[in-house]
Order: C-alpha cells, then sequence, then structure tokens
C-alpha cells in the first residue's frame, strides 16, 4: 500500500515514540491538530494494513543482562533450507529467523538465527542444539557476537522537501 | 541505573505485546498488573531514561509502506572504524548498527520508504567510505519471536 499525507503525519509524530501519559493518542492528536478518535481510527487502519505491527516496548538486551548476542549462520542445503528454517525458527530462544541471500565467496551462509543469552557459553550450547537439528543439511556455520550498539533508532522518515 | 525489580520485569514482559489501542490504553494495563496507572508511568519513564526500553511505541513496517528492509554488512579496518561510523549512521535509513566479531564487523539495517531506497542508501554508504556494503534482503522470514523474558 501507499500512505496518505495524513498517515505520514501520524507516523512521523509517533516515530519518537508515543507519550507515556494517561491520554497519549490526545496529546499526539493536539499536536497534529486533529481529534482523538480520528487519530486512534486511523492508527487501527494502518495496524489492519500491517504498517504498524504492534505498539509495544523495545527492550535493551544488554541491560537485561543479556549480553552475550550470538548471530548464528548456517550454510544449508537450498532444497531443505524452507523446512529446516521452520524448525530452527520456532526454537524458543531463536528471537528472529531468516534466509538471506549468501554473498560468494565472502559470505558462504543462508540461514541467519539470532541468539541471545546471559554469557556466551550459554549462546554457545543453543547454537549446538540448532547444529543437532541441522545435523548434515548444513555445510559450515559461524557465529558472530555483537560487542557493541552503534545505533538504535528504528525507521525515521525523511522530511520531504 | 536503578535495579530492576520483580514489577519491572513483569512491566516488560508485558509490555514487549501490543499495547490496547483505546484512549487510556496504560490504566487497562496497569489493571492487569495490578498497578495504579501512575506507577505504571513512572515505572516506563525510568526505564526509558535508564535504557532498559530503547523505545516505547509502534513498531512500523517499512515493507508495509511500501518501502523495504536490508541487513547490510562492512568489513571496516579498526583504525577507520569511527569516521565510517559516522558516515554511516549520518544516514538516516540506518535503523540499527552493531559492531560484530567477524571481519565482516559492522552490520546495519537500512529501512527505506521505497525499494530502490535500499540500493541507493547502499550505494551512497559506498562512495562514501570506499568500502563494499554486502546486502543481505530477507528472503523468508521464519517466526518473530521478538518478545524477551525480562
Amino acid at each position: 500500500m501507499s500512505i496518505t499525507d495524513t498517515d505520514r503525519q501520524i507516523i512521523e509524530a509517533l516515530q519518537g515514540g508515543l507519550p507515556l501519559v494517561p491520554a497519549p493518542f490526545a496529546q499526539v492528536a493536539k499536536g497534529l491538530g486533529m481529534n482523538e478518535a480520528t487519530l486512534i481510527d486511523r492508527i487501527a487502519a494502518l495496524k489492519a494494513s500491517g504498517v504498524i505491527r504492534r505498539i509495544a516496548a523495545a527492550p535493551n538486551h544488554y541491560k537485561l543482562g543479556m549480553v552475550a548476542n550470538g548471530m548464528t549462520v548456517w550454510d544449508v542445503d537450498d532444497a531443505r533450507i524452507s523446512a529446516f528454517g521452520a524448525r530452527i525458527g520456532a526454537l524458543p530462544f531463536v528471537t528472529h529467523c531468516y534466509e538471506r541471500p549468501r554473498a560468494l565467496p565472502d559470505w558462504p551462509y543462508n540461514l541467519f538465527a539470532m541468539v541471545h543469552g546471559a554469557t556466551r557459553d550459554e549462546v554457545f550450547e543453543k547454537r549446538a542444539q540448532i547444529a543437532a537439528i541441522l545435523g548434515d543439511t548444513c555445510r559450515s556455520s559461524d557465529i558472530l557476537y555483537s560487542t557493541r550498539i552503534l545505533k538504535k533508532t528504528g525507521l525515521r522518515l525523511k522530511e520531504r522537501t | 541505573m536503578t535495579p530492576l525489580d520483580d514489577t519491572d520485569r513483569r512491566i516488560l514482559n508485558h509490555m514487549q505485546e501490543d499495547l490496547p489501542l483505546v484512549a487510556n490504553p496504560y490504566v487497562l494495563v496497569a489493571d492487569e498488573l495490578d498497578l495504579t496507572e501512575a506507577d505504571l508511568l513512572s515505572r516506563l519513564s525510568r526505564m526509558k531514561d535508564d535504557r532498559v526500553i530503547t523505545r516505547f511505541g509502534p513498531f512500523f513496517d517499512a515493507a508495509a509502506m511500501g518501502g523495504a528492509f536490508c541487513l547490510c554488512a562492512m568489513a571496516v579496518p579498526e583504525h577507520d572504524f569511527d569516521s565510517v561510523l559516522i558516515k554511516v549512521n549520518a544516514h538516516p535509513e540506518v535503523a540499527h548498527n552493531y559492531e560484530r566479531t567477524h571481519h565482516l564487523n559492522m552490520w546495519f539495517v537500512l529501512a527505506t520508504e521505497t525499494p530502490e531506497g535500499i540500493g541507493a542508501t547502499a550505494d551512497a554508504i559506498e562512495r562514501e567510505t570506499g568500502l563494499t556494503v554486502l546486502r543481505f534482503p530477507k528472503l523468508q522470514e521464519f517466526f518473530i519471536g521478538f518478545r524477551v523474558a525480562a
């Protein structure tokens, strides 16, 4: 879908976050010169069309003690990646799981699964569980730990000129 | 930062779910958690100030707006890391960026309003830094179990 100018104004007003006040939509609506009920209706429409996935908190894994964040990556047989990807994505400790293109010769991996834990040992043990499921359908693998958050802002719309 | 207590953890676990879309949503959540609205809001504000919550608000799907997301990676020489980082992060399309343990040591997500925006931004970063930007758009998503137990 393409979004309307009003939707764009709403997205711009909300991209920094929802105010933590008893009537947050009334406050945002006031800033937009809109009434609260209209704003809520439009947000409902944006949710229905999938533009807004949910309104929720984004936690900081590091501050929650999950200081080990491993991006596990796997070179999986293309013919079997859909079935195996679904199994890996369903593991309770995998927070994101995607098939992505390889970048040969530098990067042979096509399955990415994010694993979080309190220690690298814990992440390593979880990685072993994934390896056991993939078995010989996986030719090689690696794990990339994140050592620093360099930026985390989420989507920002550009100012229209 | 103030250490998290059990109530903070309950709030964090609960508020990774979708907020009710009503005029006074926080009072509903507070009721479910057996807290007062004022207590919930002051705890949320404190956790936001302490960066335990990086953001509270809508999660947008750029693809549903006609735009796109793409994971990208670069091999940045250690001695140039800070200057490259400034150039990369200066692009508003860079939504998150992580340093990782690999010769591909900078991994960032581009979120753009059009599919063409991905290539344009990645190309601009290549021109500005002289480094290759490897692009890993998602081909299939297997499940987003985005929630983290606090």
